[in-house]
């Protein structure tokens, strides 16, 4: 009999702790701090399958979330089409700007890449802004819709699909890094031509990961408007977003895929924490002091902390 | 049809912003286009720049650009500071790709968030004699400030301009982009080279700052828009290039203008960042690039 991985029997007591959670919590502002923490997570796994994996630097996540956004509110607006469309379709959209952002690859490289990728942002957050038909620049609302399933509340189910989501990409993330791909792709990340030059196919990999990353992104975007009912494209191209998603990896370190669930399950309870006690905006300070601060002092994150600690080993 | 005085018009206001811009751009020019350092947090201290020739200006009545002059010293200490820890933490391990640009990005951060928490999100102006005021020739009104502004930026070009060409500091900042190693063999130091160059850099958006503001009213995340307008610029002329940056600038500066009067101002944003894409994806040497 094969040996089941630790990695899925986890995986199935968090999906059962959430049911568990869903069912026996009332008060719904645990939900909300813990979808907010899952979309980070899910933000913060995804830049890493770029990132991290091959040190191409992404500026503009917040373009790829809130195309992914305003995805599920055109076509809520158009058809009416159910969550689980909705959200195939942002990835869907996302992930063929990701493969053209993989395209982009072939003659940027590294800062220029990044640069593009922030420009890229604003030109989308611009032709959001003058697109009318999902309330340009003075927002849209959103009506959630009526049901939701068994659970009490429809909180309670955008919180199981984030989990969900959360979930899959970790599991995507860890199969990227794990497997003779993610050999490939660290490769990349050391030295991209010494790799094409030991016969690693750079720009299949390159292009594989860019669009894995914008589905991952797309997705986390597309249940947002429901979540907090109307977006504005300041809200939903905010550069918090973008910072968020680079801290978190960094923080938890970026070579390996569990540094990012690291980073984002800290850092993102932290700033709920954070939100809660003191103010948002010092929240907001904080993941800028936090991330300049590790990757001035620990430039391999928490993952490489600990693995200096311990001395190797994961 | 478009009217021709609605199009001279545009013109010229293009011209005179694109003179500004490249004053904007100029400091990046040396960190980015020179030492190839990219400073996403450059926008920042031209924010940074802007909130302290308010802070003079509304506390003594000095004029913006005089207080812009005068802070010059402190931020090229502060730029100084600034390269030493990048120097340390990223450049010296070989670090300075992903960490590096990650240190600009959370510092430009750093700095956004505390403006706004030290004084909000209003916005802020300055006050000057010559601010409202504009001279008209022919059917072309030509408000001072957007005057004034152009005229410091080319005079803070000009000078950049010539101190890189003409002195020996300014030259040794040059050799640095170009042949790190010969010149330390001429016995120069590179770093101490690029110390001065980074901390000349950040100087020089003490003052760029002062002219936003007398542009117009500012707040802490205008910054933002400015990173597309300044990297598009540095990318368009080319690496290092200052009288190509000019070009650029002002490119930048009549396009921008052009598409805010005949589409609308809320389409301006996507003009720099879309010739930064474009540049980027076609010619990334540039138009008068070093490669």
């Amino acid at each position: 009999m094969k040996k089941i991985s630790p990695f899925w029997i986890v995986v199935v007591a968090v999906i059962i702790a959430g049911l568990v959670f869903t069912s026996t919590v009332k008060n719904e502002y645990y939900f909300n701090a813990a979808y907010v923490v899952l979309q980070a997570l899910l933000m913060a796994v995804a830049w890493n399958v770029l990132g991290g994996f091959t040190g191409y630097v992404n500026f503009g996540s917040a373009g790829f979330f809130a195309v992914g956004a305003y995805t599920a509110i055109a076509l809520d607006k158009a058809f009416g089409l159910p969550l689980p469309l909705l959200i195939l379709a942002s990835g869907t959209v996302c992930g063929l700007i990701g493969l053209a952002l993989g395209y982009l690859t072939l003659r940027l490289k590294g800062v220029y890449f990044a640069i593009a990728t922030l420009a890229m942002a604003i030109v989308f957050e611009t032709l959001v802004v003058n697109w009318a038909y999902v309330g340009g620049a003075k927002g849209a609302y959103i009506l959630t819709p009526d049901s939701h399933l068994w659970f009490d509340s429809y909180i309670q189910m955008l919180f199981m699909v984030m989990l969900l989501l959360a979930l899959a990409a970790i599991a995507v993330s860890r199969y990227l890094n794990s497997s003779r791909l993610g050999r490939g792709l660290a490769a990349i990340r050391d030295d991209e031509v010494a790799a094409e030059c030991a016969g690693v196919p750079t720009l299949r990999l390159k292009l594989i990961s860019a669009t894995v990353m914008g589905v991952m992104m797309g997705v986390a975007g597309a249940p947002y408007p429901f979540f907090v009912t109307f977006v504005d494209p300041v809200s939903a191209f905010n550069l918090f977003i973008a910072v968020n998603s680079i801290a978190m990896p960094m923080i938890g370190g970026t070579a390996h895929w569990i540094g990012p669930v690291i980073g984002a399950l800290l850092v993102g309870s932290l700033q709920e924490i954070i939100t809660v006690t003191v103010s948002s905006e010092l929240n907001i300070l904080f993941v800028g002091l936090m991330l300049v601060g590790f990757i001035t002092l620990a430039p391999q994150g928490i993952v490489g902390l600990v693995r200096k600690f311990r001395g190797r080993k994961p | 049809m478009i009217s021709a005085d609605l199009f001279s018009n545009a013109v010229v206001s293009g011209i005179l912003l694109g003179g500004f811009y490249a004053a904007v751009a100029v400091g990046l020019a040396i960190t980015f286009g020179q030492l190839d350092i990219v400073n996403i947090a450059h926008p920042a201290f031209v924010i940074v720049g802007s909130y302290t020739a308010w802070i003079i200006n509304t506390r003594t009545g000095l004029d913006p650009v005089l207080a812009g002059i005068l802070v010059t010293p402190i931020f090229f200490l502060v730029g100084v500071a600034i390269y030493r820890i990048y120097y340390a933490a990223f450049e010296r391990t070989g670090q300075e790709s992903l960490s590096g640009l990650a240190f600009f990005f959370g510092l430009m951060f750093i700095i956004e968030v505390t403006l706004i928490l030290v004084y909000g999100v209003d916005y802020r102006l300055v006050n000057a004699a010559y601010i409202g005021e504009s001279i008209d020739i022919g059917f072309v009104g030509i408000p001072y400030r957007m005057l004034v502004p152009f005229i410091v930026a080319v005079l803070l070009t000009g000078g950049v301009y010539l101190y890189l060409s003409r002195t020996f500091t300014g030259r040794a900042i040059l050799a640095v982009a170009q042949d790190r190693l010969a010149l330390q063999l001429m016995g120069a130091d590179p770093v101490r080279v690029k110390q001065f160059a980074f901390g000349l850099a950040i100087a020089t958006t003490a003052i760029a700052g002062s002219l936003l503001i007398i542009i117009g009213p500012v707040e802490p995340s205008v910054g933002r828009l400015y990173i597309g307008r300044v990297f598009a610029i540095v990318v368009l002329a080319g690496m290092g290039s200052i009288p190509g940056m000019v070009v650029a600038a002002l490119i930048i500066g009549v396009v921008e203008t052009m598409v805010g009067t005949f589409m609308g101002p809320s389409w301006s944003p996507a003009v720099s960042f879309g010739v930064l894409l474009l540049t980027l994806a076609v010619r990334p040497a540039g138009l008068f690039g070093r490669q």
